[in-house]
């Protein structure tokens, strides 16, 4: 279709996502009386927030005592300092309601015998800053994300909320100014282009686990929407913070929740030791999940690790006997003989860490408003553009995101920014014109891919990419290493220039859609090992073998990461909550 | 392996909210997807409108479902992963 027949529409919100992020603040905008159109690459129910299997956290102290400050603590403890603290006490503050909400929106929460919701502990909670294991884990039996997304996505029916399920986002649209203005998206079944103006938009795509070979991530988390802001001309924040989560089930990367660890599984090397004894002595197991990771890399590169490559190590469920393993952790032991052949009730399960978290993202203020450095401001609001949920950097898990956090995370951030976009609504009346070459721009990119001839083949680019990262920016790291990391994806960035497709349909195109995510993953790729080979210092999940310390003087901030020219830049950490005392660092021992 | 406009839309539906659908759906989809017959193609079809929970609950076994031809299905995806 020629440009200028592209058809127009417009709505108050647009919002670009429908996990859990986008839909819960679709549905507070939706209730609101906002016109809100939500674009999605995927059916609603089938975004990645279905995964989520072991829960949200909130202290709601119904199985240990608890108070929003204790979770306050945990999370800033457990970003290691880098989390901003005004946005920590906005979320743990917030959490109880937010759950409270869930449940009325339909969320069967599992229930204690006194007919309270049920609380399971996960690693990195704590009673009175620090003390005792909390246990502060709300779930629907395994099955949290998959009820958070339908109780969500019925609600926004009912709201009437305009849904175009499989039309995909290819750019920001914005005025000169540098006001976001909507999106160019296309239709995955016809191929038709669409322009959406929207006076706000709000980006909710998800992460981009997809950066790795081995991953816990469904293939649609190729980091679209944290491109879309890079090529917008703004920043990624804290990129080199990727969380790998240690129990990925070994060579294929599917996650065995920490819940395992929670109900009492163990982690053994090959010799049969309880490794986590000597890494946390107190937390053991439940330590968080950098440390959990980096202990199994060390076991195995110590030459303790299992199997015939003794490449990975094991995690022990057995002795917790079939009735608590089928009663509590149902899904686990099914996953195990699915895709391995071995019972967990009988035998250990192999383990290694695995891509999971991407903890950076485009920084947002706590009201999910987008803001970036301009001159001496280090947050300037970008008008009209909003994000939040793991595609957002707010930062509320810095360097480290505890389990149950992030679902949390997405719900909190989703309805702020709503709530945020329904006054700015108020003001913002009508809609503004846009640049049409912004337009054009977004229009060009789709269209290269109908170039025909030989040349590159995506799929195979993208597992060059993937295996780059792997090796290049994972579990450890070294300058050498990294170095070599922005080397290799520069010449990936190369030859993806003379990549082509060999299907030029409109209808169900997905060479196309997997094309365009591969230039996505391709500059998130970028952004995460510029700004891992940056800092120069081990916190939470970024660790250098060279740089083994946390190092407070220099690196308490933030990084930020352009596009033009790879510019880096930084701005310091939030460390002053809103109403108590902030938490200044100290070490980080479980 | 899916060529037409109709099998490049099935493959679209193959992606899922799950590592593991994806996974087992995209080695089906490769090893088992020319071996079907008209009638096997309409119940993947029936399937892939499950919810993903429901959808990794029957292939991994987690449930069995009360309609036998589903059923018998979803047996000769979970055998195709083992050839
Ligand atoms: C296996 C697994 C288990 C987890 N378990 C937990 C847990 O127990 N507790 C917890 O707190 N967290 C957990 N997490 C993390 C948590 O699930 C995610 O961080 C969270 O669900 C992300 O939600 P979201 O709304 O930001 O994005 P998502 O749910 O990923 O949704 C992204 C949306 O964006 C859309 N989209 C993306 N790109 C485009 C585009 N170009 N055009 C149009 N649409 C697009 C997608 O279609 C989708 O609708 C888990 C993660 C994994 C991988």
């Amino acid at each position: 279709m020629s440009i200028q027949n592209i058809e127009r529409r417009r709505f108050d919100a647009l919002i670009i996502g429908a996990g859990g992020g986008g839909l819960r603040a679709a549905l507070q905008l939706a209730e609101a009386e906002a016109s809100v159109a939500v674009v999605s690459k995927v059916f609603p129910t089938r975004s990645h927030t279905v995964a989520a299997q072991g829960g949200m956290n909130a202290a709601l102290a119904n199985v240990l005592p608890d108070n929003w400050h204790w979770h306050m603590f945990d999370t800033v403890k457990g970003s290691d300092y880098l989390g901003d603290q005004d946005a920590i006490e906005y979320m743990c503050r917030a959490a109880p309601k937010v759950v409270y909400e869930m449940e009325h929106f339909g969320v069967p929460f599992s229930r204690l015998d006194n007919g309270k919701i049920y609380q399971r502990p996960f690693g990195g909670q704590s009673q009175n800053f620090g003390g005792d294991q909390a246990a502060r884990t709300c779930a629907a039996a395994d099955r949290t994300g998959h009820a958070i997304l339908h109780s969500l996505y019925q609600q926004n029916i009912r709201a009437k909320t305009n849904f175009f399920d499989e039309y995909f986002a290819v750019d920001l649209l914005k005025d000169e100014a540098g006001n976001v203005l909507g999106a160019f998206v296309f239709n995955i079944h016809t191929g038709e282009e669409l322009i959406i103006e929207a006076k706000t938009t709000l980006l909710a795509t998800g992460g981009a686990g997809q950066l790795y070979r081995t991953t816990t991530n469904a293939m649609i988390n190729t980091g679209d929407g944290m491109a879309m802001a890079l090529r917008a001309g703004l920043p990624l924040q804290d990129m080199e913070f990727f969380q790998f989560h240690p129990t990925g089930i070994a060579g294929r990367g599917m996650l065995i929740t920490e819940g395992a660890r929670g109900e009492g599984g163990y982690l053994v090397n090959v010799k049969g030791e309880r490794l986590m004894e000597r890494y946390a002595p107190k937390a053991k197991d439940l330590a968080s999940r950098d440390v959990v990771s980096r202990a199994i890399y060390t076991e195995v590169k110590e030459g303790r690790g299992c199997g015939p490559e003794q490449d990975h190590v094991m995690l022990k469920l057995d002795h917790l006997g079939t009735d608590v393993i089928q009663k509590r952790l149902p899904g686990i032991r099914q996953t195990c003989i699915t895709f391995l052949g071995i019972d967990p009730a009988e035998h250990p399960i192999p383990v290694y860490p695995t891509a999971h978290y991407t903890m950076g993202g485009i920084p947002t203020d706590r009201f999910g408003r987008v803001v970036t450095p301009v001159k001496d401001t280090p947050e300037e609001v970008v008008n009209g553009l909003y994000a939040a949920g793991e595609c957002a950097c707010v930062s509320v898990h810095g360097a480290n995101r505890l389990g149950g956090n992030s679902i949390l995370d997405i719900l909190v951030f989703g309805r702020a920014a709503a709530n945020h976009i329904i006054d700015y609504l108020k003001d913002v009346r009508y809609h503004k014109p846009m640049d049409e070459n912004s337009v054009d721009r977004a229009y060009e990119r789709l269209h290269r891919w109908d170039r025909t001839g030989d040349g590159e083949s995506v799929e195979q680019l993208r597992k060059d990419l993937k295996r780059t990262m792997e090796d290049n920016c994972g579990v450890f790291r070294t300058r050498d290493i990294l170095e070599n990391g922005v080397k290799e994806v520069h010449k990936l960035q190369e030859r993806m220039k003379n990549a082509r497709i060999t299907d030029h349909s409109g209808l169900f195109n997905t060479a196309r859609v997997e094309a365009l995510e591969l230039e996505n993953l391709m500059d998130v790729a970028l952004a995460t090992v510029y700004s891992a080979c940056a800092r120069q210092e081990s916190r939470g999940a970024h660790s250098r073998i060279d740089f083994p310390e946390r190092n407070d003087i220099h690196w308490m901030k933030h990084t930020l990461f352009f596009r033009e020219n790879c510019k880096l830049d930084f701005k310091p950490v939030r460390t002053k909550p809103l109403s108590v005392a902030s938490f200044p660092p100290k070490a980080r021992v479980y | 392996m899916p060529e037409t406009a109709s099998d490049s839309r099935l493959r679209w539906r193959c992606r899922r909210g799950m590592l593991e659908l994806d996974l087992i759906l995209q080695e089906f989809l490769d090893k088992g997807y020319d071996l079907l017959d008209a009638k096997q193609k309409q119940l993947l079809d029936v399937m892939l409108e499950y919810p993903d929970q429901l959808l990794f609950d029957l292939l991994l076994g987690n449930m069995i479902s009360s309609d036998k031809d589903i059923a018998q299905f979803v047996t000769r995806i979970r055998n195709t992963l083992r050839t």
